[in-house]
C-alpha cells in the first residue's frame, strides 16, 4: 500500500504567541515548534496500515527549513520516506493543499492521511481541499478505520455521537484523536533518522486564495473566582454559571 | 499541564536536533507512562514492572553501547538527558535504568567475553532480562576494598561465598554482577538467577526509593562457571562501572530538582495568602530564585561533563564533583519546595516529599556525599584522607 501522510509544524501549545510588526502573522522568534498533535495519529495510522498490508509510508510537509524537524520525528517513528516542499512564502490552506496535491499526483498514493486540523490556524481546510484537487473522496474526523481490499469503512465523530461511513480507495482521510495511540519513537531510531535523507522540492505553485489582513491576540481572560463551600457560595456558583459564563 | 523542563540559560541551543528529540521522547514517556503509576508504586512500595518492557522498547537500557548487541549506539549527552527525564519522574525508576545500563550492561560489555555479551546484552537492552550489581556488603559500604565475599577455585570454575546488601533490583534480577575477592584481589562474577546456593531476599520498610526494589544477595557455595568471570582484576573494575552510573545520577538529580522546582513555581503563583499569591512575597521569591540558580548551574556542569565524556577526556573526580553537587542541591531544592508547598508539600498529590525522600538515598549511594568530598580533596591536595 502506498501511503502518504501530510504533516505540519505548529507552535507548541504552551508557546507564548507574539504577532509580528506588520500585524498579520505570528512572529516565529523564540517559539518552540512541534509536530501537529493530530498528525501524530495520522503517522501512526499510516505505520499500522503498512504493518498490515506492507508498502511504504511517505511523510510530506510544506514549510521552511525548520519544518525538517517534524520530518525527523516522522522518520524516527518509522516512516520510510520524508519529503519537504520548501515554501518560506506566507501561504494559505489552498496553496499548501495545491502543493501537496501536485506532489501526491507523482506519488500516486492509495491513501492520504492527515490530522483533522492543524492546531495553529484551525482552518479545517486541508482534507477537503486535497480531496477536491486529487479528485478523491475525502472524509474527516475519522476515529476508526478499517480497510478491506479497496473498501474503506470508517467511523467519524459527529456532534454528540458517531457516524459510520464507507468509501473506496484511493481517498483522503483526516484522522481524529482516539483512532490509535501513537508510538514513541525508539531512541536508537532517532539516531538512525538523522542519517536518512529528506527529499526537497520547490513549490509547484505560489497561488493563494485567502489573504490574512490582521491578526490579534485575544483580550486576556478575566481572572478566575474562588468561592467557598457554603450553601450561599453554591447558589452564587450556579448563578455565575447561568448569567456570567452562560454555560446553560 | 505537561512538564516543560527548566532552561533559563537556553541550554537547548547547545543540544543537537536528535538530542532534543531524545529529551522530548523520554519526557513524553515519563508523562504518559510513569507519572500515572508512580505514586501508587511509591505508596505501595513496589516497582511498576510494566515499565521494564516499555523502557526496553523505548531504548533507555544500554543507550551508549553498540547497536550490534541490540543497544542504542547513542552518545553520552543522550544518555544523560534520558536519565534527567526519568528522574524527573522518580529516582527509583532512574535507579533501575542506571543499574541496568551502567552497572550491569557496561561491565558485561567492557569486561565480558563475546559469548557473555551476546548472551545478555540484547535481552537486557529489551528489558527481557533484569540485572543487578552487588558491591556493598553489610559491613563494607564506603570501603568496598574490605569486602568479605570471596571466591575459591574449583574444577571448571569458582565457588562463591558471602553476602551483599542494599542491592537495587536484587530480587528481580536474572543476572547479578557480583564483586568478590579471589586470591586477595577483587574479581567480577556473573551470578544467574536459579544457581544453587544463591538467594536474594528483598529488604522491606524503606522510607526512601519505595518504588525500587532493594535486596540482600546471599551466596552459599554457589558454583560459578569459568565463562561467567569478567576479565578485570582489582577495585578499578567496580569503580569504572560506578563512574558511568554516577555520571547518569548527576543528570538525574537535576531532573528531580526540575520537578520540585516546577511544582513550587506553580504552587507559589496560585496559592493565595494575605490576599496575594505567596509567590509575590520576597521570601518565597528568594527561594525560587535560588532554586533556579542551582538548577542552571547543575545543568551547565552536566552539559560540560557530557562533552568531556563524549570526548573521552572526563576524569572520575570530575564526576565526583557533579554527583556531589547536583544530588546535594536537588535534595536541598526538594526540602525548600516542601516548605513552599506548606502542608500540601507532604501530600502525594504533589511530587515533593517523594523526591525529597528518594534523594536521601541518592545522596548516600554510589559514593556518599562525604566520600566524594574526599575524592575531590585528594584530587586537590594529592593527599588521601580516607583513612583519617
Ligand atoms: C536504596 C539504596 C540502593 C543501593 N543500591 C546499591 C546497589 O545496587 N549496589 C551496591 O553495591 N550498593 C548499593 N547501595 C549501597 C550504597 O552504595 C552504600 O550505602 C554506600 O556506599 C554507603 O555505604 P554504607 O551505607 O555502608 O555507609 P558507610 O560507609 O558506613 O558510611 C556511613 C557514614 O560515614 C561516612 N564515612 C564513611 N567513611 C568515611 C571516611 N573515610 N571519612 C569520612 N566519612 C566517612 C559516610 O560518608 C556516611 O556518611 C544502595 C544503597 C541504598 C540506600
Amino acid at each position: 500500500m502506498n501511503i502518504l501522510v501530510c504533516i505540519s509544524q505548529v507552535p507548541d501549545t504552551t508557546a507564548k504567541i507574539v504577532i509580528n510588526s506588520a500585524g498579520n502573522a505570528v512572529d516565529p522568534a523564540g517559539i518552540k515548534f512541534i509536530l501537529n498533535p493530530y498528525d501524530e495519529y495520522a503517522i501512526e495510522e499510516g505505520l499500522r496500515l503498512r504493518e498490515k498490508f506492507t508498502g511504504t509510508v511517505t511523510a510530506v510537509t510544506v514549510g521552511g527549513d525548520s519544518a525538517k524537524e517534524i520530518l525527523r520525528t516522522a522518520l524516527a517513528m518509522g516512516v520510510d520516506k520524508a519529503v519537504i516542499i520548501k515554501n518560506a512564502e506566507k501561504s494559505d490552506s489552498f496553496s499548501v493543499a495545491k502543493n501537496i496535491a501536485d506532489y501526491a499526483t507523482t506519488l500516486n498514493p492509495d491513501v492520504i492521511l492527515l490530522g483533522r486540523q492543524s492546531i495553529d490556524y484551525d482552518s479545517f481546510q486541508m482534507s477537503g481541499t486535497l480531496g477536491e484537487l486529487m479528485n478523491m473522496a475525502s472524509v474527516s474526523m475519522v476515529s476508526k478505520l478499517e480497510i478491506t481490499g479497496t473498501d474503506v469503512a470508517m467511523e467519524r465523530d459527529i456532534e454528540g455521537g458517531k457516524e459510520s461511513v464507507q468509501t473506496s480507495l484511493p481517498c483522503v482521510i483526516g484522522v481524529q484523536k482516539g483512532i490509535n495511540e501513537p508510538r514513541y519513537p525508539k531512541l536508537p531510531d532517532i539516531m538512525k533518522a538523522k542519517s536518512k535523507p529528506i527529499e526537497e522540492f520547490s513549490p509547484s505553485s505560489q497561488e493563494t486564495r485567502v489573504q490574512t489582513i490582521t491578526m490579534d491576540i485575544p483580550a486576556s481572560k478575566r481572572v478566575g473566582k474562588i468561592l467557598g463551600d457554603t450553601d450561599a457560595d453554591i447558589a452564587e456558583f450556579v448563578r455565575l454559571l447561568h448569567e456570567d459564563a452562560k454555560a446553560f | 499541564m505537561a512538564f516543560q523542563g527548566v532552561d533559563f540559560y537556553n541550554i537547548d541551543d547547545l543540544l543537537s536536533e536528535d538530542e532534543k528529540m531524545v529529551r522530548q521522547t523520554v519526557r513524553d514517556f515519563v508523562e504518559n507512562e510513569i507519572m500515572p503509576v508512580i505514586e501508587d508504586a511509591y505508596q505501595g512500595a513496589y516497582f511498576p514492572m510494566d515499565l521494564v518492557g516499555k523502557m526496553g522498547e523505548l531504548g533507555v537500557f544500554g543507550m551508549t553501547l553498540p547497536t550490534e548487541y541490540g543497544c542504542g549506539g547513542m552518545n553520552n549527552m543522550c544518555y544523560g538527558i534520558a536519565m534527567q527525564e526519568l528522574e524527573r519522574g522518580d529516582s527509583g525508576v532512574r535507579s533501575f535504568a542506571s543499574v541496568q545500563s551502567s552497572l550491569v550492561m557496561y561491565p558485561i560489555y567492557t569486561y565480558g567475553s563475546e559469548d557473555i555479551r551476546n548472551k545478555w546484552l540484547p535481552r537486557l537492552a529489551k528489558g527481557e532480562a533484569i540485572g543487578c550489581f552487588g558491591l556493598t556488603e553489610p559491613d563494607h559500604g564506603s570501603n568496598p576494598a574490605g569486602m568479605l565475599t570471596n571466591a575459591k577455585k574449583i574444577d571448571g570454575g569458582f565457588l562463591l561465598n558471602g553476602a551483599k546488601m542494599w542491592i537495587t533490583n536484587g530480587s528481580l534480577a536474572d543476572v547479578a554482577v557480583v564483586w568478590a575477592k579471589y586470591e586477595g584481589e577483587v574479581h567480577g562474577f556473573l551470578v544467574e538467577k536459579g544457581m544453587k546456593g544463591f538467594s536474594a531476599p528483598e529488604m522491606k520498610n524503606k522510607h526512601s526509593l519505595r518504588a525500587s526494589v532493594t535486596s540482600e544477595l546471599i551466596f552459599q557455595d554457589v558454583e560459578i562457571p569459568e565463562a561467567n568471570v569478567l576479565n578485570i582484576k582489582g577495585l578499578k573494575g567496580p569503580l569504572s562501572c560506578l563512574t558511568q552510573a554516577r555520571y547518569g545520577i548527576s543528570w538525574g538529580a537535576i531532573g528531580s530538582a526540575m520537578a520540585t522546582y516546577e511544582s513550587s513555581v506553580n504552587y507559589a503563583k496560585s496559592r493565595i495568602q494575605f490576599g496575594k499569591p505567596i509567590g509575590g512575597f520576597q521570601l518565597v521569591q528568594e527561594k525560587l530564585a535560588w532554586m533556579l540558580t542551582e538548577i542552571t548551574k547543575g545543568q551547565l556542569v552536566n552539559w560540560r561533563l557530557a562533552k568531556m565524556k563524549d570526548d573521552k577526556t572526563m576524569r572520575p573526580a570530575q564526576v565526583s564533583l557533579a554527583k556531589r553537587n547536583n544530588v546535594a542541591v536537588a535534595l536541598d531544592i526538594a526540602r525548600v519546595a516542601r516548605d513552599i508547598h506548606g502542608a500540601n508539600g507532604i501530600l502525594s498529590e504533589y511530587p515533593i516529599m517523594r523526591h525529597a525522600n528518594n534523594l536521601e538515598s541518592v545522596k548516600t549511594y554510589e559514593g556518599t556525599h562525604d566520600i566524594h568530598t574526599l575524592v575531590l580533596g585528594a584530587e586537590i591536595t594529592g593527599i588521601q584522607a580516607f583513612n583519617g
